[in-house]
């Protein structure tokens, strides 16, 4: 029972790991990519955008890892031992994003300088999401597999397979499509700033279409539990909820109504994400660990549920003031003394 | 076996780089508040520049401090799957808790930075207050995970399994108290002097600049006040190793044989085979007098232990008479400021003061790092003290040299960064002439 409960906050904790943290990474690939005759502009909207938030939105996942290994320890265990080493790249781009979006704010060196840091941020905000996709997807390919909790299938299993892979892909292009799809509401002072960002919107919003069709066909050989999962009863209504809500994203943004696009891109991918924790129930990691097998003991899992309704309740209201104090840009541009 | 040797000190190096943006992630959030505050009662705007120069300094420590902090999350696992798969649902507790702390401290740092203008002073400096509370508590669950493998409790053992546990009591474990202490004065200890150091260094050039005057006044405060309960705290810290980690001790004294009235040894070059130390300041009875208070105490010395179950006697003697070294040194330069205070004579105008503090800026990290050392090395070969040795819990991954080296050059690089970019937000200080 208690540990459905936690599994439900590691998979809500993920939702706005994606929502809020993902797109703070969107927000370094539109930096990478930053083009056209406003590109300073885009890169500087996007670094106001994220700056007071990007830490709080980071804690997303440390939660989502937290509770992983005290509510799931050998869960953790095999995770962290069957997928060391994407683990560790995907460590080594957060490391490189934070740093070097803190360090371009503050170097106050030319502008070369200023650059280069700019590229590594870019660059390492384009590498993670890739990872964490795999890393994801692996979960459910099947090919980790373990005896007792010891990984038997050595440390490249599952996270190289096509199905991972498109996995990565996708992650990578939804972060994008909802990083440039939040801007448009953050520039809309700016007319010709929010074409820009609406634009990429609108392109990333096209391109998941087919990525999404690569997931779901690449997962019949690559993930054939998760394939199951999704020919369920339940699996065409959530289809058709997704759906919907990327079409209205899509038109949303076409129409301008750009309030109503950044609700249907969450609620998008809010979906796919439930779906995927529906399609991957019982199996933490398919299909030697469930949920149930790899359960701590029920004290520790009815104290973590009592600190975690009661981290709930103090900290949202918190974290809404955060939100909603920065939601649009400062008179005068940048805040900083 | 080579592996093994790398996991540790990958997950070192990973402890040691983090450690110093923790403790600055806790001591300067205090200070900025003490400077806020004093702008809010004096109206003085120095302090509100100052305030917002060190919350720039701190921006950039908190986001690298962020990061490492993740990265060490994951290594628990990455390195030590063993340990985790066991001790997950025991210590997971803390961790959660810290995961809240540090939830908190992520949001008013945001709110403290960027909401100079969006919100009302007093608000301000109350979000600054919340940021600092929430700094301290992510210190202080940590910490107790730690204190958790030094003195492991709140389950049963039966067999290979753990049973019956309890994480409440895991969290209250006997050595939580004094390690919280301990490490939440040392954060305060290590940044007050680093900054009062910093600060003493640009006065030396400058005596009448009333920006670092105004610094130096604060961090002082911190440090001075920190330092000698420090002190304290460290006594009541070495009796609970005596009670609760007697090999600890033995190895953090090079104290090889059981005795009563044992004499305490200060350096020298502790010799395992024979079991002695030579070229040693010896202090009779001092030992004894230093764990019970009572010159006539029996002292369990190291030969009382199979030699498989012995930190190495070296790296943790001389750890630890490092950090006491640097404690003693810090107490001091406390008691000469404590001493100008009292006669009420400016601090700046003491030369010699400024550049003892200058001299000292490192120490309190360096006792820091040392005092880790300490406790980390001093509770080798286990990695849950008297439960679970370290080789059993190392991942059964290969080539750890390889994320051991790509991590400590990334690490190397970053402090480079880091140096220089807090070295630059000082540059452009007002001096005292405009």
């Amino acid at each position: 029972m208690y540990e459905l409960i936690i599994a439900a906050f590691m998979l809500l904790s993920l939702i706005l790991y994606a929502l809020l943290g993902g797109a703070d990474f969107g927000g370094g690939i539109w930096d990478l990519l930053a083009c056209g005759p406003r590109a300073e502009k885009q890169r500087k909207a996007i670094a106001e955008a994220i700056s007071p938030i990007w830490e709080a939105n980071h804690v997303w996942l440390i939660l989502v890892i937290v509770l992983l290994f005290s509510a799931f320890p050998p869960a953790f265990a095999a995770l962290m031992t069957a997928l060391n080493i994407p683990i560790t790249l995907m460590l080594i781009g957060i490391v490189l994003r934070g740093s070097a979006f803190i360090f371009r704010k503050y170097d106050s060196q030319g502008k070369g300088v200023r650059h280069h840091w700019g590229t590594v941020f870019g660059a390492a905000s384009f590498l993670t999401p890739l990872f964490q996709g795999m890393i994801l997807g692996a979960l459910t390919t099947g090919r980790i597999r373990g005896v007792e909790g010891q990984v038997t299938t050595g440390f490249f299993a599952g996270w190289q397979t096509p199905f991972a892979l498109s996995c990565g892909v996708f992650a990578l292009v939804l972060f994008a499509f909802l990083a440039a799809t939040y801007m448009t509401l953050y520039t809309r002072a700016e007319p010709d700033l929010q074409n820009d960002f609406r634009r990429r919107a609108l392109g990333c919003g096209l391109t998941l279409g087919p990525v999404a069709l690569a997931v779901f066909l690449t997962s019949k050989a690559g993930a054939p539990e998760m394939f199951r999962g999704l020919t369920q009863w339940w699996a065409p209504l959530l289809l058709a909820g997704t759906s919907l809500c990327a079409l209205t994203a899509l038109l949303a943004l076409w129409r301008r109504w750009f309030a109503l696009a950044r609700i249907a891109a969450a609620g998008q991918v809010m979906l796919i994400l439930t779906g995927w924790g529906f399609a991957q129930y019982p199996y933490l990691i398919t299909p030697d660990v469930t949920f149930h097998n790899s359960a701590a003991p029920e004290a520790t899992l009815r104290l973590l549920t009592y600190a975690l309704t009661a981290g709930a309740v103090l900290l949202l209201p918190a974290l809404m003031f955060l939100f909603h104090l920065f939601s649009h840009p400062e008179n005068g541009g940048d805040a900083q003394p | 076996m080579n592996d093994l040797v790398f996991a540790r000190s990958q997950m070192a190096m990973s402890l040691a780089f983090h450690i110093v943006f923790a403790a600055l992630g806790i001591g300067m959030p205090v200070l900025m508040c003490m400077a806020e505050a004093l702008h809010l009662r004096t109206g003085r705007l120095v302090y509100l520049d100052l305030c917002k120069r060190w919350a720039r300094g701190t921006a950039i420590l908190f986001a690298v401090g962020a990061v490492s902090g993740t990265v060490l999350s994951f290594e628990l696992g990455l390195l030590w799957p063993g340990f985790m798969k066991e001790a997950g649902a025991i210590i997971g507790m803390p961790f959660s808790l810290e995961g809240f702390a540090f939830f908190s401290e992520a949001i008013f740092l945001g709110v403290y930075l960027y909401g100079w203008k969006r919100i009302p002073p007093f608000m301000h400096w109350l979000s600054g207050v919340v940021l600092a509370c929430s700094g301290i508590l992510s210190g202080v669950f940590v910490v107790t995970a730690n204190a958790w493998m030094n003195a492991p409790a709140g389950f049963k053992r039966v067999g290979e399994k753990f049973t019956e546990i309890d994480p409440i009591a895991a969290m209250v474990n006997p050595a939580s108290f004094h390690e919280v202490l301990h490490m939440t004065l040392a954060a305060f200890v290590a940044a007050g002097f680093a900054v009062a150091g910093v600060h003493a260094f640009f006065l030396l050039r400058d005596r009448r600049s009333e920006f670092h005057r105004a610094a130096l006044g604060i961090a002082l405060t911190v440090a001075c006040v920190s330092a000698p309960l420090q002190i304290v705290s460290g006594d009541l810290s070495a009796r609970s190793v005596a009670k609760l980690q007697p090999a600890k001790l033995a190895a953090m004294e090079a104290h090889y044989r059981t005795e009563a009235g044992a004499p305490l040894y200060i350096g020298g070059l502790p010799n395992d085979d024979l079991k002695t130390i030579t070229y040693a300041l010896r202090i009779p009875k001092g030992l004894s007098l230093l764990v019970a208070h009572d010159p006539t105490t029996r002292v369990v010395g190291l030969e009382d232990f199979p030699r498989a179950d012995w930190p190495n006697v070296r790296i943790v003697h001389w750890a630890f008479d490092l950090m006491v070294g640097c404690g003693m040194a810090l107490l001091g330069v406390s008691a000469w400021t404590g001493w100008r205070w009292w006669q009420k004579r400016p601090l700046p105008e003491g030369g010699w003061l400024l550049r003892a503090l200058v001299l000292a800026s490192p120490l309190g990290f360096v006792a820091l790092e040392a005092g880790w050392v300490v406790t980390e090395v001093g509770r080798q070969p286990w990695i849950i003290q008297g439960i679970m040795r370290t080789a059993e819990a190392v991942t059964p991954m290969h080539f750890i040299a390889v994320p051991f080296v790509a991590f400590t050059v990334l690490y190397f690089f970053l402090a480079a960064i880091v140096i220089l970019l807090l070295r630059r937000q000082f540059l452009d200080i007002p001096d005292s002439t405009t």
